[in-house]
């Protein structure tokens, strides 16, 4: 999988700053740093997880890649062509090789159509010419992979619960056979039993389809169930990138390292465990601290973390981290 | 553990049901619970959404929307007082004072027009007769406890100007405010980021350990339970399906619904390719069997009597009772018949 020789999805820098406003004149007064340089690839076929906190930006990349929202700044490349700046029929023709899959299962689907209709509708929109005797078996045979009864064509979202809407909204992604699929948080609002239905299905369609996963949550059990590689973040930077293993098993950064010693453990009942517990809440993004932006929480902060702002560098073999302990050249200067 | 007897115990639920009123028909949507909290101990409740977890709490609380629910039959004794059976007036005392609550989620749960000094001083004021000058520093070594920095500040703030976290803790500062012998929280730590949620898991055990407070701690979350209970509770569609130690539970767990449950959850320490999985969801309150298993129809495990007959919650090992038929070698006839 992972030898394939170009990525499918390349980031390089990404920003999405967003402009506060206030004051007179409702001037730019700041600006909310939501992505402050994000560099990422995925390879075909595979599934990169991005994790990490309320607020640190992983959404806003995803809807950045997407081009939901317009880039400040960076880089993103799909099968090696530069979309960051793309526009109207060009744009049009690409949107259909990505596709996302949204955190509200409740909000994410018109109340007011028929599910046959909110699946059916990308493809009436990109293939107007289709029949649409054929665009319905597309639409049933879809619905059917995805594992709702017959019937749900002609039924209204709200007849569903939770689980299968979120099936109704993969479905819907799946419709125009895209390339990428951004999964935002897909199981976050659904129960235990009906989430591991979800990431299964998840699973299998992609090995059926070969597509490749964005999968973004802030469940670091969830992603590292479903990702080949992990990438952790915090206040808008990646601050580590490594496969799963070397996530779970050798944290190197110490955000990395408190996030996982955080996760409740079910298989460690009765034992007393070394959690490091961090001090405070995450900085706001509208003002972020200089340096590296987890100093203020850092238990092993040094003196030059507050000035320095540490790249992100290959540490091993396919593990980089944003850290001025791993970098020696910092570490000197 | 320890064998405690029944007078001991700060809480004794005896066979509950809270019925709510659908189109003039009442519906059990707890269905006969019975359980104890001793003393000093952390009992975890879990389940799905729509198991009754949170029904049960709020009939405990004597919470349960007037006119649409009650509770319809049992007891609930705490601390040797009927409270199914006290009036409004009575339960007033006891609410906030010896039994305490908090919610998930801490944004709904404060009142956004108030400040927080004001809200805690509330919650004095009910309770105690104590001047403004005690209760601004009582307020203030609360919010210290719970570990908020600058509480001389915060008691100005309003909610709105605080994180999720810091909500919480201010949540849990007026739970502990009169040092209630047993607190209810529901799904505490749901609405919070984890590294938030180890603050406040851990903050919630220093609290218990130093007021010897008992905890009744409603989560879905099964690692939570493991780190932070004593004693666990599964509900299922309104009922208890299993009930154990916590060490029993994890290391053994029996009811097919649990082991499910377990499985159905991915593990940071293990590699599986695919999931345990659930089929289908909990029946709705309107379309709950009345005779029978109520897991049954989605039951890996289900067998004919399964629909017949209505398991009980029975002692298999000591400190691990379960229900589910097939545990019950030898089942009594009169179970048979019901």
């Amino acid at each position: 999988m992972r030898n394939a020789a170009k990525p499918l999805l390349e980031v390089n820098n990404l920003q999405m700053h967003f402009p506060v406003r206030g004051g007179f004149f409702r001037r730019k007064i700041g600006e909310v740093k939501a992505v402050d340089g994000v560099t990422l690839s995925i390879n075909k076929g595979e599934t990169l997880g991005l994790v990490g906190e309320s607020g640190c930006g992983k959404s806003t990349t995803g809807r950045s890649i997407l081009r939901l929202l317009q880039p400040t700044a960076g880089q993103v490349l799909l099968e090696g062509e530069d979309i960051t700046s793309v526009k109207g029929k060009k744009l049009w023709d690409i949107r259909k090789d990505m596709q996302m899959v949204f955190q509200d299962p409740y909000a994410s689907l018109n109340p007011m159509q028929m599910v046959g209709n909110i699946v059916g509708e990308p493809i009436r929109n990109y293939y107007p010419k289709k029949k649409s005797e054929e665009i319905k078996q597309e639409v049933a045979d879809l619905l059917k992979r995805v594992g709702l009864p017959e019937e749900a064509y002609y039924k209204y979202a709200h007849e569903f619960s939770g689980g299968q809407r979120q099936r109704i909204g993969i479905a819907r992604a799946l419709a125009l056979k895209p390339k990428l699929i951004i999964a935002d948080e897909p199981v976050s609002a659904l129960d235990v039993s009906v989430q591991s239905q979800v990431l299964n299905l998840l699973n299998e369609l992609q090995d059926e389809f070969q597509l490749t996963y964005l999968f973004i949550a802030h469940d670091l059990s969830v992603v590292k169930h479903m990702s080949n590689r992990i990438g952790v973040m915090y206040l808008g930077q990646i601050v580590e990138i490594a496969d799963k293993g070397s996530i779970y098993e050798n944290p190197l950064h110490p955000y990395t390292q408190a996030l996982i010693s955080a996760v409740p453990d079910a298989s460690k009942v009765g034992e007393k465990r070394d959690r490091i517990v961090l001090e405070g809440d995450v900085p706001s993004p509208e003002n972020p601290p200089t340096g590296c932006p987890f100093h203020t929480r850092c238990p092993k902060a040094i003196d030059k973390c507050s000035t320095i702002k540490p790249p992100l560098k290959e540490v091993k073999p396919g593990q980089q981290v944003a850290c001025v302990l791993y970098d020696e050249s910092l570490l000197k200067s | 553990m320890r064998e405690v007897s029944n007078s001991q115990a700060i809480l004794e639920v005896k066979n509950l049901e809270s019925a709510f009123m659908i189109e003039g028909e009442e519906y059990n949507a707890v269905d006969g619970v019975s359980f104890q909290v001793q003393p000093g101990k952390v009992v975890g409740v879990v389940g799905e959404s729509g198991c009754g977890k949170s029904v049960m709490s709020l009939s405990i609380m004597g919470l349960l929307p007037k006119g649409i629910g009650k509770v319809a039959g049992g007891e609930i004794i705490f601390d040797g007082k009927h409270l199914e059976q006290l009036p409004d007036q009575k339960m007033n005392k006891i609410r906030g004072k010896e039994i305490s609550m908090i919610f998930q989620e801490p944004m709904t749960s404060l009142n956004p027009v108030f400040t927080i000094g004001y809200q805690l001083e509330e919650v004095l004021h009910n309770h105690f007769k104590i001047s403004k000058e005690e209760a601004t520093k009582k307020i203030i070594q609360l919010l210290d406890a719970v570990g908020i920095s600058r509480p001389n500040k915060i008691i100005k703030d309003y909610p709105h100007q605080l994180s999720g976290g810091m909500r919480q803790r201010v949540m849990i500062a007026m739970a502990i405010a009169c040092q209630p012998k047993l607190l209810i929280a529901d799904e505490p730590t749901t609405a919070l980021d984890v590294t938030v949620q180890a603050q406040i898991l851990e903050l919630l055990q220093d609290i218990q350990r130093k007021n010897d407070m008992s905890i009744i701690f409603i989560t879905h979350d099964l690692g939570v339970v493991a780190e932070s209970c004593h004693e666990v509770i599964v509900m299922y569609a309104g009922r208890i399906v299993e009930k154990a130690s916590v060490e029993r539970l994890f290391k053994g767990p029996k009811h097919p619904y649990t082991k499910l449950l377990m499985g159905a959850i991915p593990r940071l320490d293990e590699t599986v390719d695919e999931l345990e999985t659930i089929e289908g969801i909990v029946p709705t309150l309107t379309k709950m069997p009345s005779v029978g298993c109520r897991f049954a129809n989605r039951c890996p495990q289900a067998m004919k009597e399964c629909v017949e007959v209505t398991p009980q919650l029975k002692e298999e090992e000591s400190n691990h009772e379960v229900a589910c038929l097939l545990y019950e070698a030898s089942r009594p006839e009169e179970e048979v018949s019901r």
